[in-house]
C-alpha cells in the first residue's frame, strides 16, 4: 500500500456527485452547426488550413500546430466548412476569435487513421503524433501534452490525475468507470516516453467505483509499476502539486515545476485521449462534457467539439429558474455572458445555477484578518496580503508575496467570513501585472529601436561627410592634375615656340647665306 | 610637529590615490538617473514633451529643466512613477502636451500611398518599410503610436487605428461590488 501525504490547508465544499455519476456516458446527438475555434491550447491559435466553401472529413486536422508549444484542431465531423471566421468563445471576456464554421453531412465519414504500436515506435514518433492529435490537457489547463511528455530531466513518477476534487462534476469519474482499459493504456504510453519508472492513478475515496474500475483493468494487464491510490476527498486535492504532495510526499516549490523533481502529471481524460490518438489515431474531436446543477436530467455527455451549448444544454433538461451557466465548477468555473459559445477541449461541466441552489453571496464586509484564508491556502501563501495587495494595485508587493503561484483554487474565498472575492482581485492582479510586462518588453523594443536609429543616422551623417571629404579631395587633386597639365602643356608650348624660333632661325640663316 | 606633518601628509596621500583609484575603476557611465526615468517613460518617442525623443526628455527631467506631467502616452500612471522616483510632487497631466489616448498604431492605405518615403524618414523606431515609387507599409508590432509620420504625408493616407481587445490582450476587471437598486416607495411610483 502507497504511503500517502497531506497537503496543507484546503476545504471541504459538499460534493454533489452523485447528481450526475450515477448514469453512463450518454452520446450527444450531433448539432447542426459546429464552430470549431483555432485557439483551444493555453499556448496559442493553430494556423487555419482551411477555407470556406471546403470540405472535410471526421479527424482531418484544419488548424496546424505552430511551433513547438503549438497545438492542432481537427473537424470533428464530416461536413462542408461554411464560414472561417470570427466567433465568440467560451472565455471570460466574450472575446471573439477565428472559428471553423462546419455544417456537418451527417455521415461521419472519418478520414484516414493509422495505428501506432506505442510500444515499438520511436518516442519521437510518438510525441509528433500526440501534438498532430491536438491533444492537450483536459484538466481545463489546456496545456499541449506533447511540451509536457519532454522532460528535461529524467521522470522517475508519473502522476495520472483522476482526483476531480472540483464539486458537481463528474465527467473524469464517468470516465474511468467506463474507459479504464483507455486510460491505463495512456498512461503506460506516456510513461514510456517520459521513461517513468511507476505508474501513481490518484483517485479521491468519493470515486470507489472509478478507483475499483482503474484497479480491474490494471490487473488484466499486469503492471507491476502501476499502483491506484484513493486520496482523501480534500479540495483542491486535484491540484496538481497537491497532487504530487499526496502521493509522493514531494514539496514543489514556489516558482518550480515537477519534473525538477523527476515527476509529472496527466489528467485521466488527457490519458484516454492519448491512448485513442496513438492505438486508433484519432484526434482530439470529442470530449465528456457534465451537466450538472439545476437540471431535471443532469449527467455526462460525450460531445463533438465545437458543438453549440445551446444545442447540449437542452439534453440535461435545465429547470426553468435557471439564470446562469457557470463553464467549470463552482469553486474555480466562470459565468458565460452568452450560451451560443461553442463547447472546446477546456470544457468539463456546464453547471447549471439558480437562485435556489447557488444563493447570490452576501455583500462583501471589509477584511478582519482572521487568517482563516491562510489556513486554507494550499499554497500556502498569503491571501489577506495578497488582497490587499491586489487592491491597492502595488503589483510588486504582490509578486514578492507570490501572487503567480496562486492556482485561483478558490479555497480562500471559500472560508472567507467577510465574502470578499478573494481571488478576482488576484486574477485582476496577474492580467494588470502580465499586461505591463508586455508593454515593458514593447518599449524596451522601441528604445533600442530608436537608439539605434540615432545611432544609423550618426553613422549615415558621419559617412556622408566622409564622402564629401573624399570627393573634395579627389576634385582638388583632379585640379592640381590639371593645372600640372597646363603647366607642362605650357612647358611643350615653349619648347614649340622654341623649335619655330629655331626653325626661324634656320630659315632667317638661310635667307642671309642666300643673299649673302 | 614634522612628524605630524608628515603623518597627516601621507594619509592625505594614501586616502588620494585610493579615491583615485576608486573614481577610475568603479566610473559609472552615464547618469543612472536619467537610466532610471527612461525606464518609466513610454518611448513612443513622439516627442509631445517638447524633447526630441524619450531619452532627451529623461535627460531634461534630470536636470530638473522640465516638468514630470509632460508626457501623455505615459499617462497619469507614469507621472505617479516618476514622482515616487523623484520625490516630487504629483501633477496633472498638462494639457499643452496633449491627452492621454488608447494605444493605436498607424496605418497606411495602401491604394493611396504615393511611396514619397517622408513617412519612412519621420518615423522614429524604424516601423515603416518601403522604397522611394514603392508602397509603404507599417510593421504594426513595432509601431509605438507616435503620430509623427501624420504630418508629413503629402496625400492624407496615414491613420491612426486603436487596438482592439484580444483574447490574448483582455485584462480581468477590477472586481467590483454591483450596486443593486433599492425598491423603494418612490421608485414604484416611478
Amino acid at each position: 500500500m502507497l504511503e500517502l501525504f497531506r497537503f496543507p490547508g484546503g476545504v471541504k465544499p459538499a460534493s454533489h456527485k452523485q447528481e450526475s455519476s450515477g448514469t453512463p456516458i450518454a452520446v450527444a446527438p450531433l448539432a447542426e452547426r459546429l464552430v470549431v475555434p483555432f485557439r483551444q491550447s493555453a499556448t496559442g491559435a493553430a494556423v487555419i488550413q482551411v477555407r470556406a466553401g471546403e470540405k472535410v472529413l471526421k479527424g482531418q486536422l484544419i488548424g496546424s500546430a505552430e511551433g513547438a508549444f503549438g497545438s492542432s484542431v481537427h473537424a470533428p465531423t464530416s461536413g462542408t466548412v461554411i464560414a472561417v471566421e470570427a466567433r465568440p468563445l467560451p472565455h471570460p471576456s466574450s472575446l471573439a476569435a477565428p472559428c471553423a464554421v462546419i455544417e456537418p453531412d451527417g455521415a461521419e465519414t472519418w478520414c484516414e487513421r493509422t495505428p501506432l504500436d506505442p510500444f515499438n515506435t520511436d518516442p519521437e514518433i510518438v510525441r509528433a503524433r500526440i501534438r498532430d492529435a491536438g491533444i492537450v490537457g483536459l484538466g481545463g489547463a489546456v496545456f499541449p501534452s506533447h511540451v509536457k511528455t519532454r522532460a528535461p530531466n529524467r521522470i522517475d513518477t508519473l502522476v495520472i490525475n483522476g482526483a476531480e476534487c472540483e464539486p458537481w462534476i463528474t465527467c473524469d469519474d464517468r470516465l474511468m468507470r467506463e474507459r479504464a482499459a483507455d486510460i491505463v493504456a495512456g498512461a503506460e504510453i506516456i510513461g514510456r516516453l517520459m521513461g517513468a519508472k511507476r505508474i501513481l492513478f490518484g483517485v479521491e475515496d468519493n470515486k470507489p467505483e472509478a478507483a475499483r474500475s482503474l484497479q480491474d483493468a490494471l490487473g488484466k494487464i499486469e503492471c507491476g509499476s502501476c499502483q491506484v491510490a484513493s486520496v482523501p476527498t480534500l479540495y483542491p486535492a486535484g491540484g496538481e502539486k497537491q497532487l504530487i504532495r499526496v502521493l509522493t510526499g514531494v514539496e514543489v516549490p514556489y516558482g518550480k515545476l515537477s519534473p525538477e523533481y523527476g515527476i509529472q502529471c496527466f489528467n485521466v481524460g488527457t490519458a484516454y485521449a492519448v491512448a485513442r490518438a496513438v492505438q486508433h489515431g484519432e484526434p482530439l474531436i470529442a470530449r465528456i462534457v457534465t451537466l450538472a446543477g439545476n437540471y431535471g436530467q443532469p449527467g455526462n455527455f460525450e460531445v463533438a467539439i465545437g458543438t453549440p451549448m445551446d444545442a447540449l444544454l437542452p439534453l440535461g433538461q435545465p429547470q426553468d429558474d435557471t439564470d446562469r451557466i457557470v463553464m467549470g465548477g463552482p469553486m474555480m468555473g466562470f459565468t458565460l455572458a452568452d450560451t451560443s459559445v461553442p463547447i472546446v477541449k477546456a470544457t468539463n461541466c456546464l453547471l447549471a445555477m439558480s437562485q435556489k441552489l447557488f444563493p447570490p453571496p452576501l455583500p462583501e464586509m471589509p477584511c478582519i484578518r482572521c487568517g482563516a484564508c491562510t489556513r486554507a491556502c494550499p499554497m500556502i501563501l498569503q491571501p489577506h496580503e495578497l488582497y490587499w495587495y491586489a487592491k491597492s494595485k502595488n503589483f510588486g508587493k504582490a509578486q514578492e508575496y507570490h501572487l503567480f503561484d496562486c492556482i485561483e483554487c478558490g479555497c480562500c474565498a471559500f472560508v472567507c467570513p467577510s465574502r470578499i472575492p478573494l481571488v478576482d482581485y488576484y486574477r485582476f492582479a496577474k492580467s494588470e501585472i502580465r499586461a505591463r510586462e508586455r508593454e515593458k518588453v514593447a518599449a524596451d523594443t522601441a528604445r533600442e529601436r530608436y537608439e539605434f536609429r540615432q545611432f544609423r543616422e550618426e553613422r549615415e551623417k558621419a559617412e556622408k561627410a566622409a564622402k564629401l571629404a573624399a570627393k573634395a579631395a579627389e576634385t582638388k587633386a583632379k585640379l592640381a592634375q590639371e593645372e600640372a597639365a597646363q603647366a607642362q602643356k605650357v612647358g611643350a608650348d615653349k619648347t614649340a615656340a622654341e623649335l619655330i624660333a629655331a626653325a626661324q632661325a634656320r630659315v632667317q640663316a638661310q635667307k642671309e647665306k642666300d643673299s649673302a | 610637529m614634522l612628524s605630524a606633518i608628515l603623518v597627516m601628509a601621507l594619509g592625505a596621500i594614501v586616502l588620494g590615490a585610493a579615491l583615485g583609484f576608486a573614481a577610475v575603476r568603479f566610473k559609472v557611465e552615464g547618469d543612472p538617473l536619467v537610466e532610471k526615468i527612461d525606464a518609466i517613460l513610454p518611448q513612443t518617442q513622439c516627442g509631445q514633451c517638447g524633447y526630441p525623443g524619450c531619452k532627451p526628455y529623461a535627460e531634461a527631467i534630470a536636470k530638473g529643466e522640465a516638468e514630470i506631467n509632460c508626457c501623455p502616452p505615459g499617462g497619469e500612471e507614469g507621472i505617479r512613477k516618476l514622482a515616487d522616483l523623484l520625490g516630487r510632487e504629483f501633477k496633472e497631466l498638462s494639457g499643452e502636451h496633449g491627452v492621454e489616448k488608447p494605444k493605436s498604431v498607424a496605418l497606411i492605405d495602401e491604394q493611396t500611398c504615393i511611396g514619397c518615403t517622408l513617412c519612412i524618414q519621420a518615423c522614429p523606431v524604424d516601423a515603416i518599410v518601403g522604397a522611394a515609387k514603392q508602397m509603404h507599409t507599417i510593421i504594426a508590432a513595432q509601431c509605438t503610436g507616435c503620430e509623427l509620420c501624420l504630418p508629413p504625408c503629402p496625400v492624407n493616407c496615414i491613420s491612426m487605428q486603436v487596438l482592439p481587445e484580444t483574447i490574448d490582450t483582455w485584462k480581468w476587471k477590477y472586481p467590483v461590488i454591483g450596486i443593486q437598486p433599492v425598491a423603494t416607495k418612490d421608485a414604484q411610483h416611478a
